[in-house]
């Protein structure tokens, strides 16, 4: 069992052509992941550097592939679109790379998005792995390792951090998510967390947040009152100044609200542990389920 | 991207959203002959990016040229205060002076984009010229939502809810919900993560006008909107957080003094925030982003250095695609040219970690190669210290 994604997944490459596109879309291969087909509007019926059939349009690529998932790498700008067409043509999950598509955008995206039967990871996150199983996304595959832990945070490199703490403390990961740092996303922390309580090989959860909005308190109240399994948290962003963006379009603390103290503190009264600091995310792990 | 309220207000007077007569002085003598085709009372405003200008001194009603250009000669060209500057505040360098009005009631009205509900959402207050989060915390029932209708924007009956709920009656609420209305065109068509104004006045004639305006734009929208690229006001910003821009790096400049470079932005957070968790103070944000060539490694390194508080200097990498050898050997390259007297900590994780630790610890240079993510927090403060 996993969640969202296994080895049968067939995925499709929106921007398979670009550099990101082309470069990931091998390492998917690499690691095992089913990668069908791509997308660059332009350039149907040639072939992809790694032998893929390359499809003008998302919904020619499913009916030629009968692909159920999808990555997009393409620019921001173009983005927003990509995702409409992916979710269109009848995708069940769509991952979204790209970084900086105007929240405006991402208002109509989502609205649609929500109304489909489609699932939107990010935009603006590393995608999500399966370990030993499939991979939609550029986190690097060797520091997983199929396991029962699942993690979903709005950073990268942090859940990378994460990942390799548990791996090398011996555990593995059932499935690792990055829901992305924009403000709006297409699947939050309430999304997944009935997902890893249904999948019987997540035994603990580690939830990543940062500061910026309220998906984190949601998460906490969700868990309080829905959520068996152990949960860890950790949030980033207890020294960031108030107003400013940290890197990601979300994580800004605004009019005094969204600070890492408060999330912080709304986490612990609902019963969860939280990682006093990012070192130690994984050894906390392994003192609650001690 | 913020702008200045001077700004603001000619964007809100493209749409039609009244406000009072005024205009942007950009020299103490330039102000001065403004005040005086105004006329007397009139107001002189300070042009910072920051809030609480009233507070802080920057705001002044004068009614003579002799109390005018006292104003001024205080204002202008010098350091403002406020409670969002910081102790060292901001200098002004662009007056607004407009005609005094006759204030009968202050209102807020603010629009931004609701994350929870991933929609664009109106508040409107009866409170207005006092600091929204205040009325949220103490008075909430005085402030009013409302949220688009999801794919279809602000109806008509919405803006009409906020008029009755703001008390506004007869010929004011009429211009009211235009007001309204066109403040919400203001934000849509900028593609503006807020648009606010406090207070929003309703003068002794029954006039509603923008007597403040807050506008910020959304930086990931900005490409479609190359006139609004034209309004930043560089002087505004750090020098080095612009130097680092330049080369896509994001830079955030604090007030410590334990430097970090790290790729990820969510990593850097974490950096700074292990750095305060074993008693040190970062001095910066620094995302170098997933790859951290000898190039951004220089960049960064320059920027960093270029803040004299930088006692010591911690390199975060999570090596994943990018592999921590190359990073290493980038590292290596870039410090060799460069004149460097402060202790550098660097821990390198994720693959050819161990390559790595050999290309640094092989360099003539005097690395601190710390093990873990811990270790290197504990080393970089400890560095500082002693």
């Amino acid at each position: 069992m996993s969640i969202l994604i296994d080895e049968k997944t067939k995925v499709i490459v929106q921007g398979i052509t670009g550099k990101e596109g082309a470069f990931h879309t091998s390492k998917m291969l690499e690691y095992g992941t089913r990668v069908v087909a791509g997308v660059t509007p332009g350039k149907g019926g040639l072939k992809s550097e790694q032998g893929l059939p390359i499809f003008n349009t998302v919904r020619d690529a499913v009916s030629e592939t009968g692909a159920n998932a999808g990555v997009i790498f393409v620019p921001p700008r173009f983005a927003a679109d990509a995702i409409l067409e992916a979710c269109d043509a009848g995708l069940d999950l769509v991952v979204c790379i790209s970084e900086g598509i105007p929240t405006q955008d991402m208002i109509k995206v989502k609205y649609i998005v929500d109304q489909s039967k489609t699932r939107l990871i990010g935009p603006n996150c590393p995608g999500i792995i399966s370990p030993g199983k499939s991979k939609i996304g550029i986190m690097p595959g060797f520091i997983h390792k199929e396991g029962s832990v699942g993690i979903v945070s709005r950073s990268g490199t942090l859940t990378y951090e994460a990942v390799y703490q548990v791996t090398q403390l011996g555990l593995g990961q059932s499935a690792c998510v990055g829901i992305g740092g924009d403000p709006i996303i297409g699947t939050t922390f309430i999304d997944l967390l009935p997902l890893f309580e249904e999948d019987e090989q997540t035994e603990a959860v580690i939830l990543i947040g940062e500061i910026g909005g309220t998906d984190e308190e949601e998460a906490a109240e969700y868990i309080k009152a829905n959520f068996s399994k152990p949960v860890v948290a950790f949030i980033a962003g207890s020294t960031a100044p108030s107003g400013r963006r940290m890197g990601h379009a979300g994580a800004i603390i605004a009019g005094g609200k969204g600070t890492a103290q408060e999330k912080i503190a709304v986490l612990k009264s609902a019963g969860i542990s939280v990682a006093e600091n990012p070192a130690v995310i994984g050894t906390t792990l392994i003192e609650i389920l001690r | 991207m913020k702008i200045h309220e001077y700004q603001a207000k000619n964007i809100l007077k493209e749409f039609n959203v009244p406000m009072p007569q005024g205009m942007v002085a950009f020299s103490k003598e330039e102000a001065l002959k403004v005040a005086e085709s105004t006329g007397y009372p009139c107001v002189i405003k300070a042009q910072i990016h920051a809030g609480g200008r009233g507070k802080g001194g920057g705001v002044k009603v004068v009614s003579s040229v002799a109390e005018a250009s006292a104003a001024i000669d205080r204002i202008f060209g010098n350091p403002l205060i406020t409670a969002q500057t910081g102790p060292l505040g901001k200098t002004v360098n662009r007056l607004l002076i407009e005609e005094a009005v006759d204030i009968r009631r202050e209102l807020y009205v603010g629009i931004v984009i609701d994350r929870k509900s991933a929609l664009p959402v109106i508040m409107a207050s009866t409170e207005g010229g006092v600091e929204i989060e205040e009325v949220a915390k103490h008075t909430p029932e005085k402030i009013f939502k409302e949220y688009a209708i999801p794919g279809f924007g602000m109806q008509d009956f919405q803006f009409n809810r906020l008029v009755y709920e703001l008390e506004l009656a007869g010929d004011t609420a009429k211009k009211g919900k235009i007001f309204l209305q066109s403040l919400y065109n203001v934000f849509r068509r900028t593609d503006a993560s807020l648009v606010e104004i406090n207070p929003l006045v309703i003068t002794a004639k029954g006039e509603i006008i923008a007597l403040d305006a807050k506008i910020t734009f959304d930086d990931n929208a900005l490409f479609r909107h190359p006139e609004l690229q034209e309004l930043r006001d560089y002087s505004e910003e750090e020098p080095s957080e612009i130097e680092a821009s330049k080369y896509k790096l994001n830079y955030i400049r604090l007030d410590g003094n334990v430097g970090c470079m790290v790729n990820g932005a969510g990593l850097a957070m974490a950096t700074m925030d292990i750095i305060k968790y074993y008693g040190g103070e970062p001095a910066n944000f620094l995302d170098v982003g997933g790859i951290a060539s000898s190039e951004t490694v220089a960049n960064g390194f320059r920027i960093l250095l270029s803040d004299p508080n930088v006692k010591v200097v911690l390199i975060n990498i999570f090596g994943g695609i990018v592999r921590c050898d190359r990073v290493a050997a980038g590292i290596v390259e870039a410090l060799k040219s460069m004149d460097i007297k402060i202790p550098v900590v660097v821990r390198l994780e994720g693959t050819n970690a161990e390559e790595a630790g050999k290309i640094l610890a092989e360099s003539i240079l005097d690395f601190k190669i710390a093990r873990n993510f811990q270790e290197a927090a504990q080393m970089a403060v400890a560095a500082v210290k002693f």
